[in-house]
């Protein structure tokens, strides 16, 4: 077998492994941007935790109506930015800064969803869907994802470009269009890799782009790339060795960021030490 | 000091509640024997206490209807219930991995009925597994890459049994021959825990079996007028091993035996390339399952998607497969249905 059918013939003879290809390359491009401000910005714990902020909204459009993507949206719209907004309201009435607030905020939002993912009890567990999988997209899920990667890929555009370098959060109408846009993707990420992993597709390519290039732009480019490249690793990390798919896509965009952790000449550590080794004689 | 009197008046309301409940409940029980409690650990088990019990017994059933019991995660109502049970009903087979736990944080005292005890139970062999694989592997060199090692084969069995039955197949109600069985397991526990209506539980028995075996001739008659090779179908988890066995019909499951582990792209792969070779008309959805994996080979193979199968949980009272034997004969007419020849 040549590399080239190693690489080529999966997708080539399933559709199920298309499918999965283009829901994870729209993943990873809708992901990007929002990873790299995410990291510029120093909110890279943000991610995560709006990702645990959202399950009660999600939880409760999936009581309501089932298994419809919108109500899932709309739900977990609502309670993201509740959380947002609280915790930033706490921030300024009280002397508790952001974070601490946020993260006080999005415990009791995921406390919430557990109650009420337990409570309902089973039937097409939401589990289920909260931990989507990447080897079952059909065709609303990918509509939804690649429509939530058009949307942040046109806002980011409009986007202030002064908003993107201020670290922190703030009030700004930027900020809760950006916040809106973590969780479109963080929901539409649900269908492709799960509630937990969609995470990583936004953090890992941003993390590791950094340490390759320097302008914003260029990270985000080189950001979607790995994410795109990461899921198709995994996919055929999963399909040649008989792999789950979402962990094997996650560890790929890890392996990469690792390499990127030692090799990139953006303060990577084989180049740090190089330099340390020739300045100190 | 505002606390205080609100202490003594809710003791006092308590108490006024209290004297309530027990002038009400005294001639009820002058009435009749108090009915034995029961606690059953799924919907099907609770099912057959109410068969076999019927106005004798009260029964409690933990994980409800489309309740997944693989996931099952007990509250302290359950522990409080079981506590206040004589007889607990369980499959057994490892399938209540969570009922050990349980039986020791409610303190259960009373008699705990296997209602699998005595049946043949499904090994799950290697070899059977490696039939599987090699029987997908026909296809293309791209998949002797990842079969080929045995190594990484058990291990990813491993990996899709996390919530392990042991080596056993737990999902012996799917034969009625087994159900025959655990109704007399059932009828013999109750009959032991309340030895006065021990006469009843036993004719009430003998009448549920005879409608189980009833049914199963006919499901055997109804199978075997379908030519063999189209007996195969696709399901989402592998719990009709045992339904399988006693009425012919092949079951592809896409995820192992329980429900939450997430099959690798080698494994669909196997499956597509197995449902078109085999020609296997339909794909199925179960109610307590993710139904995402199976639409998808339908699209892919082109079977068609039969309905809905309940496999390890009734539906809610009301439906078709509610109780025992309407699951079995709602399941068996799907199936037959999907896969008479066209």
């Amino acid at each position: 077998m040549s590399p080239l059918d190693w690489a080529v013939a999966p997708f080539a003879d399933y559709g199920f492994m298309r499918r999965a290809l283009a829901g994870a390359s729209a993943a990873a491009l809708g992901a990007a941007p929002l990873g790299v401000f995410l990291v510029v910005r120093r909110m890279s714990l943000m991610g995560d935790a709006m990702s645990h902020a959202i399950l009660p909204g999600v939880a409760a459009g999936f009581l309501l109506s089932g298994l419809s993507l919108g109500a899932m949206l709309l739900g977990g719209l609502a309670t993201g930015l509740a959380v947002a907004l609280l915790s930033g309201l706490v921030a300024r009435l009280t002397p508790l800064r952001e974070d601490a607030s946020f993260a006080a905020f999005y415990l009791i939002s995921l406390g919430l969803g557990v109650l009420m993912v337990s409570v309902r009890g089973s039937n097409m567990d939401l589990l289920h869907v909260l931990f989507g999988t990447v080897l079952g997209l059909d065709d609303a899920a990918l509509l939804l994802v690649t429509g939530a990667a058009s949307v942040t890929l046109l806002a980011m555009e409009c986007l202030d470009p002064g908003f993107l370098r201020a670290s922190g959060g703030g009030g700004s109408l930027a900020h809760m269009a950006f916040l809106v846009l973590v969780v479109v993707n963080l929901v539409a990420g649900f269908q492709v890799l799960g509630t937990l992993m969609v995470v990583g597709m936004m953090m890992l390519p941003a993390a590791a782009a950094r340490f390759w290039v320097v302008a914003v732009a260029a990270q985000i480019a080189l950001a979607a790339a790995l994410g795109v490249a990461a899921g198709v690793g995994g996919l055929l990390v999963s399909y040649h060795y008989n792999l789950p798919a979402s962990p094997a896509i996650i560890l790929a965009a890890g392996a990469m960021y690792l390499a990127s952790v030692v090799c990139g000449p953006q303060g990577g550590l084989w180049h740090s030490l190089a330099r340390h080794g020739r300045g100190a004689p | 000091m505002h606390g205080f009197f609100a202490a003594q008046s809710r003791r006092r309301i308590l108490m006024m509640l209290a004297l309530g409940t027990a002038c009400a409940s005294a001639p009820a029980m002058a009435r009749a024997a108090e009915p034995l409690r029961v606690v059953a650990t799924f919907s099907v088990l609770g099912d057959m206490v109410r068969e076999i019990g019927g106005p004798d017994v009260a029964v409690t059933t933990l994980v409800g209807p489309d309740g997944d019991a693989h996931e099952y995660e007990p509250t302290p109502q359950a522990a409080r219930q079981l506590a206040g049970a004589a007889v607990l009903i369980e499959n057994g087979l490892g399938f209540e991995t969570w009922l050990p736990r349980l039986v020791k944080a409610a303190g259960f005292a009373g008699r705990a009925v296997v209602a699998s005890q005595g049946i043949a139970p499904r090994k799950l062999t290697d070899a059977e597994h490696e039939h599987d694989h090699d029987g997908g592997d026909g296809h293309g060199a791209g998949h002797e890459h990842g079969h080929g090692d045995a190594d990484g084969h058990a291990h990813g069995h491993e990996t899709g049994h996390r919530h392990h039955h042991g080596d056993l197949d737990p999902h012996a109600w799917q034969s009625l021959a087994n159900g025959a069985v655990y109704a007399r397991n059932i009828g013999a526990g109750l009959a032991a825990a309340d030895p006065e209506r021990a006469e009843a539980y036993r004719e009430r028995t003998q009448a549920y079996i005879a409608r189980i075996e009833a049914l199963d001739a006919r499901i055997r008659a109804t199978f075997a007028a379908i030519p063999a090779a189209r007996r195969q179908v696709v399901t989402s988890h592998d719990a009709f091993g045992y339904f399988g066995d006693a009425y012919g019909v092949r079951f592809i499951a896409v995820a192992g035996f329980s429900t939450d582990a997430e099959p690798s792209a080698a494994d669909m792969a196997r499956i597509v390339e197995q449902v078109k070779r085999e020609r296997v008309p339909a794909v199925f959805v179960e109610n307590i399952a993710s139904p995402a994996l199976v639409r998808q080979i339908a699209r892919e193979t082109g079977a068609r998607v039969g309905g809905t199968l309940y496999s390890d949980a009734l539906a809610p009272s009301g439906r078709p497969a509610a109780t025992y034997l309407g699951m079995f004969e709602w399941n068996a007419r799907q199936l037959s249905a999907a896969l008479q020849p066209q």
